[in-house]
């Protein structure tokens, strides 16, 4: 097996198994923007909506799976998206 | 950190944008110059990695939660270019796909994150991966390499936010970049770990590290 597909399936894993068992606690401008009473200016301004919104894949009942899923398929979109973006950028043979 | 739709006003959404796209358009032009085509696959591999990282909170002091940002990991394994170019992929997939960080603050999210982040880290890591010497001192360099990337950019997001009228700049100083001091021990911890982890299977070799712009031999 090649050294990247190693790390690729690193990732995988990371999104599978360990995403559903994240903390569930505010981050850190989250956090400020509680304690600080700002958090409200951002309630229901979002410009778009998210076909997968906060990392639940939509249908799915099982909270650990809807969250695995919709991690595996983020890798997957991200690993794709950053790899065109190297064919796109990328150094031109002479 | 990734700012949500509301918090940021126009002229400071607008002026983010325009920043990013700068810096963006800056990392194509170099990337074209140094972008070989066997790195293509590691940069999609480690933009990959890094969004599933970030669905890892962990929780620190206080009921509050931290998670990697990974622009010292990409950049001390592919630099800054790279770095940048991977970060911002993936903060446009959370904004788009994942509804986290909003669409008017992307600007200044890739800003924080994929710009200052990745140029703190190189900044930091190139110099002290020079002066402190053998492993320790580069585990120890990419530590505060990691470290620094997320409190500075903790504090670019504290200049727009306050730049916004969302709150006084006083008043989230000390907050933002207090937490950030302590998940950036967390994004040190993790960044050490993964590095080391993926040069024990071979995932980025000595050639490409120096051609990519990060002096790693030291």
């Amino acid at each position: 097996m090649s050294n990247t597909v190693k790390v690729f399936i690193a990732a995988l894993i990371v999104a599978a198994c360990l995403s559903p068992f994240a903390s569930s606690f505010p981050d850190g401008l989250e956090r400020v923007a509680e304690d600080k009473g700002f958090l409200e200016k951002g309630e229901g301004k979002e410009v778009i909506t998210s076909p997968i919104p906060d990392y639940t894949f939509p249908g799915v009942r099982n909270g650990v799976l809807a969250t695995s899923t919709a991690g595996v398929l983020g890798t997957v979109l991200t690993f794709g998206a950053a790899y065109g973006l190297g064919k796109l950028v990328r150094k031109k043979e002479n | 950190m990734h700012i949500p739709d509301g918090f940021l006003d126009t002229k400071t959404w607008v002026s983010t944008y325009a920043l990013s796209a700068g810096a963006l358009a800056y990392s194509i032009k170099k990337s074209k110059e140094v972008l070989e085509d066997k790195l293509i696959p590691k940069l999609g591999i480690m933009a990959a990695f890094i969004f599933a990282a970030q669905m890892v909170n962990f929780p620190i002091a206080g009921g509050t939660s931290g998670h990697l940002l990974g622009a010292a990991l990409a950049t001390v394994l592919l630099g800054p270019v790279s770095g940048c170019l991977i970060l911002s992929t993936v903060l446009v997939i959370q904004c788009l796909a994942f509804q986290d960080g909003g669409l008017t603050a992307l600007g200044g999210n890739i800003f924080n994150m994929a710009v200052l982040g990745v140029i703190t880290a190189y900044l930091v890591y190139s110099l002290l991966a020079k002066v402190i010497p053998g492993t320790t001192g580069r585990n120890i360099s990419i530590f505060l390499a990691s470290w620094s990337s997320v409190v500075v950019a903790a504090f670019g997001a504290t200049v727009e936010l306050a730049a916004s009228n969302t709150i006084p700049f006083s008043v989230a100083f000390p907050a933002m970049i207090g937490i950030h001091m302590l998940i950036g021990i967390g994004e040190g911890l993790i960044t050490v770990a993964v590095v080391n982890f993926v040069e024990k299977v071979g995932f980025v070799d000595a050639t490409a590290k120096s051609k990519s712009g990060v002096k790693t031999n030291v």
